[in-house]
């Protein structure tokens, strides 16, 4: 195992980048059981390992990299055809642009079928390619990603290695063991390192404790567009002696049980009745802290198109979703009900309180990328905040 | 029916529902409402309900003995919907499966009170919401209520108001009509003049037009959006136009899902959609239209179709959702969690499809066969069909569509130069079908992407793909095939060329010889170096969860199989293609007839076929369905994937028929006559010699390499002669010539005539009566047939002519010759399966026109008529299973079916309404009838003929003609009608005791004496004197601007009825003497015609 706090990107002074070689230069992803796919390399010219996932959303890879819950993982996206409208132009000045969902790449590499070097879009200032090489990310281009997919689904996540040919670390990433962001607390690597306010300019805003085990962007994007400011504090940060309206547990990577910590204040704020939010990896540590139990799913819920359906009715969103485990709801503590239910597999979405404000979902209603539809749950905890 | 929700669905479920079809195919719609209708039938028949169907479309597996448990072989209008209604008394009726024809005919039932007075509540989108979307001004107001974005316009209801408009929003702008189909009567107008003419023409068929901000170079988004009653909603998927805005989205390329879009785009407006429809209370399906600012973030919504349409039909194939189903269980009340997925069988309907692949849809035009018409694309419709492609690349996919069109391109770039640099620019100015093969030329040519992007608005992404297509055949060019790199040939084929593309590319010492060889070269080749195609499985879910689905592409994107072949060996059926004009839902009829009886027999079935328009291409029709190019190269790539163990290409039309000579001599089994034999038919040399063995006749032809000679055969023989040049320079393909000078006039001018394009000159028989054959044999014996004949006289193209079956005015005599000659030729040809003849009888002697060994367009009206499934009998034969043959003759028969035409001159603007050797019509109805009449009259009421009132305006031709209609003129007199005539006309029958009201026909003033007051026809037509025009040319092969011409085109115009030739004009005339009271035109199920 690699150094889990080495920062991939920071620093990245040797990295040369594929597309300034004038030749083609070969990749091979190489998958620990032995399946190997072959590709073209584009981005950073450097090997890399990490745990290899897919997304199936057709739009959003700009979002997708930079979502800090892919974090560790090489990024497989099924819609075949990747870099057609490039990436905007970022803007120092702006850490929660639209169109990015953090600082920076946050996955490991990125595989795709087919990369266009050209791209059109008035918003865009350079390519796919040129964006993972100044990021200091590898690209593998020509993998038959179905063929992959279809073999990542049955075994959840499997780890694996991109290999380029000319890549100065290609022999020291063959000869270490695949990078595992599920054996640390990979929320430690991703979470900010203090706490930042995000103001949304109005007097007398309410303001929402976003405790960051990696958030999304748009989380305080959602916000801000409801009039609310958000005290952006780090995982392991004491949200419950912070003064504020509500507390939102943002989603993240890894396994939630590695995040004992935030699972415990979790619990002292459920003594409270402070309105309480999660999403994602947010959804799992509230659920643990109240008594729920989580289980790793047959198949992981991995893309934009995800039905869930609210508990007792028949209202159903469509939601973005990336995540492989999740809360078994059949089981629910003393005070807690299931609320949202996946209308594909009948695994759990989310659970709420019986009678404090207290819910969750292991969707993201923040969207971005995909559907928008569940929005409306920021909605619901800024009343319970006012 | 839940999955995961538990609680058990109580919906108040309908007993019996009424379901309008869309009736004959045509321009802005066509076979798209037989996929949905079909759909609909197969939802509805699930939960227990009975179905009524009207749609006298009989070539439609909709209106199949199995699917609806009632059949009304009527037209889609109020009148014959109400005597329906009356009869079958349904409790519901859905009305968004037809098309904009049975949405208009339900929302006139609403608004004459027939709904309420029967009791019958409209399932789905209510009325009030289609009627919002359909007045585009109260649309307009609604789209501001709720702060949605919407082009600057005015709803005007006279030239005044839309002159004002203009000024007030500033020209250039876009002129469109309410209530209308396909965009008809929608345009750009730059100036007062245009704006006046367009306007006018609009406003004469529609009561409102709008006038709006016209959006240049803004991108077209579409969006098809499904809402449950519980307001449960989801995007099926997203489709981008490749053409900028201003074309039609049914005339513009357009991919699926759309590719220049960010997650902030693509989301924004698949919010406002869902917002949109959830506004609106659409329950089904609907389809929002957006235009994309290209460099802002602003967007409007054009139009909301609050029903199924063409674009549901290609969103619902290019996803694999089943859309049309989903709709219909929507409407009955259940929400998009109760109804489960059924691709997957695993996972609900309430999902959006994550597509892992490309889909293209090109439009397929056919104005080559119009005179005079228009070629650039605009705001209207003027396609006839649509091909769609798959792939895991934009350019495999486009390079496939390509192809599909069956227009004669490899792919998106051809071998040689097309077009010259001077016109290019025009090219990529002026919209037309050949503009993306312009791009492909000017990128050769050294232009820039920039400066084909400022003349054409298409985003650049999309010409850069052009270019990687471009630059790969440029690569390919310096290497001969021995020489050409396994990397370069694997990357042509990841681009999407085909094997006959890329023999046409490499380098080479002789120029390419015709035929298959070259292109089986590079198979080989290919083959030994191991590069070949995959199959994949379109599932839904981008492979997300694991999907038993049968719908399948291939592609060289990709390096695993998803599906093996299976036992037993499957047998594979070829389909028809793209619509176009002579190839139709028909052969969807036969190809799906062909699969059903091929499984009813017990075997496995494998479907290749590209049209999205087609039931052929449903999920559920076959086994297998590969959503791919009917080329040899691919259908070969299946058959091997496959092991099958036969192919059928007799039940597609001429597409799949061509590939039988190559196919077998590849050693693929063709089942059915022998491919030696088919060439013996399909070969003109051979087949001529065989029924000159045969002791047959037949016209007399020669295939000529220059004018003169074929002059002097045609002097030999005497004019008129049909002229069919191998290769056309423009215009039609055939063309009759009566004198040497209109011989060298169409020769010289349209064609090619020279050793390596022949020119086949045939003797043009006139005045004789034209009688087809339809039949099964096998091994020679025929089993069964049907003879039916032409109300026109021959000269019609026979996919134009008004057909009658069971044969109502033929001599015994002619028909016992027929039935010898067709059991002769099965028996010299061997037949196996099943065959067309074309006659032509003349006082009972009969000549041989035309001979295919394959099913004919008439095939499902045959069938029918006589309720015995003509494929059924001809895969059965194919199969080698003992056939005996029906039991029932059509001499027993005391009713009659009518087949005529549906022509939508109306759409393709400036082409000349007439009827001639080419075909034209796009589309058929049939009706039942206890007589000739009564058939006739409904068929033509079904496809826009009205019972005159007003007027009847006649100009009847030469004299021959003017002889001919004296019965009728004396029987319209009687009518209590108006009758107006031109000039001769009114002379001829004034001198035969006829009083007519004279005409003036335009440019011939000099038939007047100075100062006469007799009105203008045109005139006569624009005031609304006149509800049919009988017009009966002179000479049917003229191309010059002639004042008939101009009456046609009014006629044509202002949606009047209009009947050109004149022995459909005495059956008209006949049928209206006959039928005075529309109530004996009976509403008898079919079930009841027997």
């Amino acid at each position: 195992m690699g150094d889990p706090t080495l920062n991939h990107h920071d620093t990245h002074p040797a990295v040369r980048d594929v597309a300034s070689d004038s030749r083609s230069v070969k990749a091979i992803l190489e998958l620990e059981d032995g399946v190997r796919f072959e590709g073209k390399a584009f981005g950073a010219l450097k090997s890399i390992s990490g745990e290899v996932v897919f997304a199936t959303g057709l739009v959003g890879y700009p979002e997708s990299l930079t979502d800090p819950s892919y974090r560790g993982q090489l990024l497989t996206l099924t819609y075949p055809l990747a870099g057609n409208y490039g990436v905007p132009e970022r803007d120092p000045n702006n850490p929660i642009q639209d169109g990015f969902e953090s600082s920076r790449i946050q996955a490991q590499a990125l595989i795709v079928q087919r990369l266009s070097q050209d791209y059109s879009h008035w918003k865009s200032s350079q390519s796919l390619s040129d964006w993972l090489a100044s990021e200091g990310v590898p690209g593998i281009e020509g993998v038959d990603v179905r063929a992959l997919t279809r073999h990542l689904r049955q075994f959840g996540t499997i780890k694996g290695r991109l290999l380029l040919e000319g890549s100065d670390n290609r022999e020291q990433v063959l000869s270490e063991p695949c990078h595992d962001p599920g054996s640390y607390n990979v929320v430690a690597e991703v979470s900010c390192s203090e706490p930042i306010l995000h103001s949304c300019g109005k007097d007398g805003a309410p303001r929402v404790v976003l405790v960051d085990c990696g958030a999304k962007t748009s989380i305080i994007r959602c916000l801000h567009a409801r009039g609310a400011d958000v005290l952006q504090v780090p995982w392991n940060h004491d949200f419950v002696a912070e003064k504020a309206d509500a507390v939102l547990l943002s989603n993240g990577p890894g396994d939630p049980k590695m995040t004992g910590d935030t699972i415990e204040m979790v619990r002292r704020a459920l003594a409270e009745d402070r309105p309480l939010m999660g999403i994602c990896l947010g959804n799992q540590l509230l659920s643990l802290a109240a008594g729920f139990d989580t289980y790793k799913l047959d198949f992981g819920h991995r893309g934009q198109n995800q039905p869930c359906y609210e508990v007792g009715s028949r209202r159903c969103y469509v939601t973005s979703q990336n995540h492989g485990y999740a809360v078994d709801g059949e089981k629910a503590p003393a005070g807690w009900q299931e609320w949202y239910r996946n209308a594909n597999d009948g695994s759990n979405e989310g659970v709420r309180h019986s009678s404090k404000p207290f819910f969750s979902v292991q969707f993201h209603p923040e969207a971005n990328p995909g559907p928008r539809d569940a929005e409306g749950l920021f909605d619901l905890l800024l009343e319970f905040a006012r | 029916m839940n999955l995961h929700t538990h609680d058990k669905v109580e919906i108040d479920k309908p007993s019996k529902v009424l379901i309008l079809g869309s009736g004959a195919l045509k321009i802005g719609e066509a076979g798209e409402f037989d996929y949905s209708g079909s759909q609909a039938i197969k939802a509805l028949r699930e939960e227990g309900i009975r179905t009524v169907l009207v749609n006298p479309n009989i070539a439609t597996i909709q209106t199949s003995e199995d699917l609806a448990d009632e059949v009304y072989f009527l037209p889609v209008n109020p009148h014959f919907v109400e005597r329906v209604i009356e009869r079958e008394r349904p409790d519901g009726l859905l009305l968004s499966f037809g098309g904009q024809t049975a949405l208009n005919c339900g929302v006139e039932l609403d608004e004459l009170g027939i709904l309420e007075k029967y009791n019958v509540r409209v399932l789905g989108t209510p009325l009030d919401t289609i009627r919002t979307t359909e007045d585009r001004h109260l649309f307009a107001e609604v789209l501001r209520s709720i702060n949605m974005d919407t082009p600057r316009s005015r709803a005007c209801e006279d030239l005044e108001s839309a002159l004002e408009a203009a000024e007030e929003i500033s020209f250039p702008v876009m002129v469109r009509s309410a209530f209308s189909l396909g965009g008809k009567g929608s345009g750009i107008a730059r100036n007062d003049k245009e704006l006046t003419e367009m306007a006018s023409n609009a406003l004469a068929t529609v009561p409102q037009i709008l006038v709006e901000e016209y959006l240049e170079g803004w991108k077209e988004v579409e969006y098809e959006v499904v809402r449950d009653a519980m307001n449960n909603c989801i995007t099926v998927c997203n489709m981008e136009n490749i053409d900028a805005l201003g074309i039609h989205t049914g005339e513009s390329i357009v991919v699926a899902p759309s590719q220049t879009l960010s997650d902030h785009d693509y989301h924004r407006l698949r919010s406002v959609s869902i917002r949109l429809i959830q506004h609106l209370g659409v329950v089904g399906e609907c389809n929002v239209q957006f235009a994309l600012h290209p460099h802002k973030d602003e967007y409007r919504i054009i139009e909301v179709n609050a029903r199924l349409s063409r674009s549901s039909a290609l969103a619902s194939k290019a996803t694999g959702y089943p859309l049309a189903f989903v709709a219909a269980k929507l409407a009955l009340g259940y929400s998009l969690i109760d109804v489960p997925n059924s691709i997957t069988q695993v996972t609900a309907s309430c999902f959006e499809p994550a597509l892992d692949y490309c889909v293209i849809k090109m439009p397929r035009w056919d104005l080559k066969k119009f005179r005079r018409v228009s070629t650039s694309l605009g705001s209207e419709m003027k396609s006839v069909g649509e091909v769609m492609a798959i792939g895991r690349g934009f350019e495999e996919a486009m390079q496939k569509a390509c192809r599909m069109l069956g227009v004669g391109a490899h792919g998106l770039v051809s071998a040689r130069d097309h077009f010259e640099e001077e016109n290019l620019e025009e090219l990529l100015v002026v919209p037309t079908e050949e503009r993306i093969f312009a791009i492909g030329e000017a990128l050769r040519k050294g232009w820039s992407v920039d400066r084909i992007h400022q003349l054409t608005h298409i985003t650049p992404w999309f010409i850069e793909r052009v270019g990687e297509v471009v630059r790969c055949q440029q690569e390919i060019r310096k290497f001969d095939l021995a020489s050409l790199s396994e990397e370069l040939l694997r990357r042509a084929k990841e681009l999407g060329f085909s094997d006959n593309q890329i023999s046409r590319a490499v380098r080479r010492e002789t120029p390419i010889e015709p035929g298959y060889a070259a292109s089986l070269e590079v198979r080989d080749r290919r083959e030994e170096l191991g590069i070949r195609p995959v199959v994949k499985q379109i599932d839904t879910l981008a492979a997300e969860y694991p999907a038993q689905t049968n719908f399948l592409y291939m592609t060289y994107n990709g390096s695993e199989d998803d599906v093996v072949a299976k036992d037993p060996a499957p047998y594979v059926v070829l389909g028809g293609g793209a619509y176009r004009i002579g190839s139709s839902v028909e052969f969807d009829w036969c190809a799906v007839n062909a699969v059903q009886a091929l499984s009813r027999s017990g075997h496995r079935t494998v479907m290749i076929n590209y049209n999205p328009e087609t039931v052929s291409t449903d999920y559920d029709s076959c086994d297998r369905l590969y959503f791919e190019e009917l080329t040899l190269e691919r259908v070969l790539d299946i058959f091997e994937r496959e092991n099958s163990q036969g192919v059928v290409i007799s039940v597609g039309g001429q597409i799949p028929n061509q590939l039988a000579v190559p196919l077998g001599n590849r050693g693929v089994k063709v089942l059915g006559t022998k491919v030696e034999d088919i060439d013996r038919a399909e070969n003109r040399e051979k087949f001529s010699s065989l029924l000159d063995d045969l002791g047959i006749d037949q016209p007399e032809w020669r295939e000529l390499t220059s004018v003169d000679d074929a002059r002097s055969f045609a002097e030999n023989c005497g004019y008129p002669v049909l002229i069919r040049p191998s290769y056309v320079l423009s215009g039609a393909a055939m063309s009759v010539a009566h004198s040497d000078a209109e011989m060298e006039s169409y020769l010289k001018a349209a064609a090619d005539v020279s050793r390596e394009h022949p020119v086949v000159v045939s003797k043009f028989i006139a005045g004789a009566k034209e009688i087809e054959w339809d039949g099964v044999a096998q091994d020679g014996k025929v089993i069964c047939y049907a003879i039916s004949e032409h109300v026109e006289n021959a000269g019609v193209h026979s996919g134009d002519a008004t057909m009658v079956f069971p044969s109502q005015r033929l001599y015994l005599e002619t028909s016992r010759r027929i039935k010898k000659i067709s059991r002769l030729i099965a028996e010299a040809l061997n037949i196996t399966g099943p065959y067309n003849i074309q006659f032509i009888a003349r006082d009972n002697h009969i000549k041989v026109i035309e001979c295919n060994l394959r099913a004919s367009r008439s095939f499902p009206f045959v069938s029918k008529i006589l309720k015995e499934n003509f494929i059924d009998y001809a895969i059965r034969s194919m199969l080698g299973e003992k056939v005996d043959p029906p039991a029932k003759s059509a001499f027993e028969f005391d009713f009659v079916g009518v087949k005529a035409p549906q022509f939508s001159f109306s759409r393709l603007k400036g082409a000349d309404p007439l009827l001639g050797v080419e075909m034209a019509s796009t589309g058929e109805v049939a009706c039942l009838g206890d007589q000739v009449e009564e058939a006739y009259l409904k068929a033509l009421l079904s496809v826009g003929f009205s019972i005159p009132e007003k007027g009847i305006l006649l100009t009847t031709g030469k004299i021959e003609d003017k002889v001919d209609f004296l019965e009728s003129a004396r029987k319209l007199q009687q009518l209590d009608i108006p009758v107006y005539a031109t000039k001769g006309t009114h002379d001829f029958l004034k001198e035969n005791d006829i009083e007519t009201r004279v005409l003036k026909m335009p440019m011939r003033d000099e038939e007047f004496e100075a100062g006469s007051d007799a009105m203008d026809a045109i005139e006569a037509i624009e005031k609304g004197l006149i509800d049919l025009v009988i017009n009966i040319p002179r000479s049917l092969e003229r191309n010059d601007l002639t004042s008939g011409y101009l009456v046609r085109r009014k006629t044509v115009d202002y949606g009047i009825g209009l009947l050109t030739n004149i022995q459909a004009a005495n059956l008209f005339v006949d049928a209206l003497w006959k039928i005075r009271d529309t109530d004996e035109l009976l509403v008898k199920p079919w079930r009841e015609y027997c």
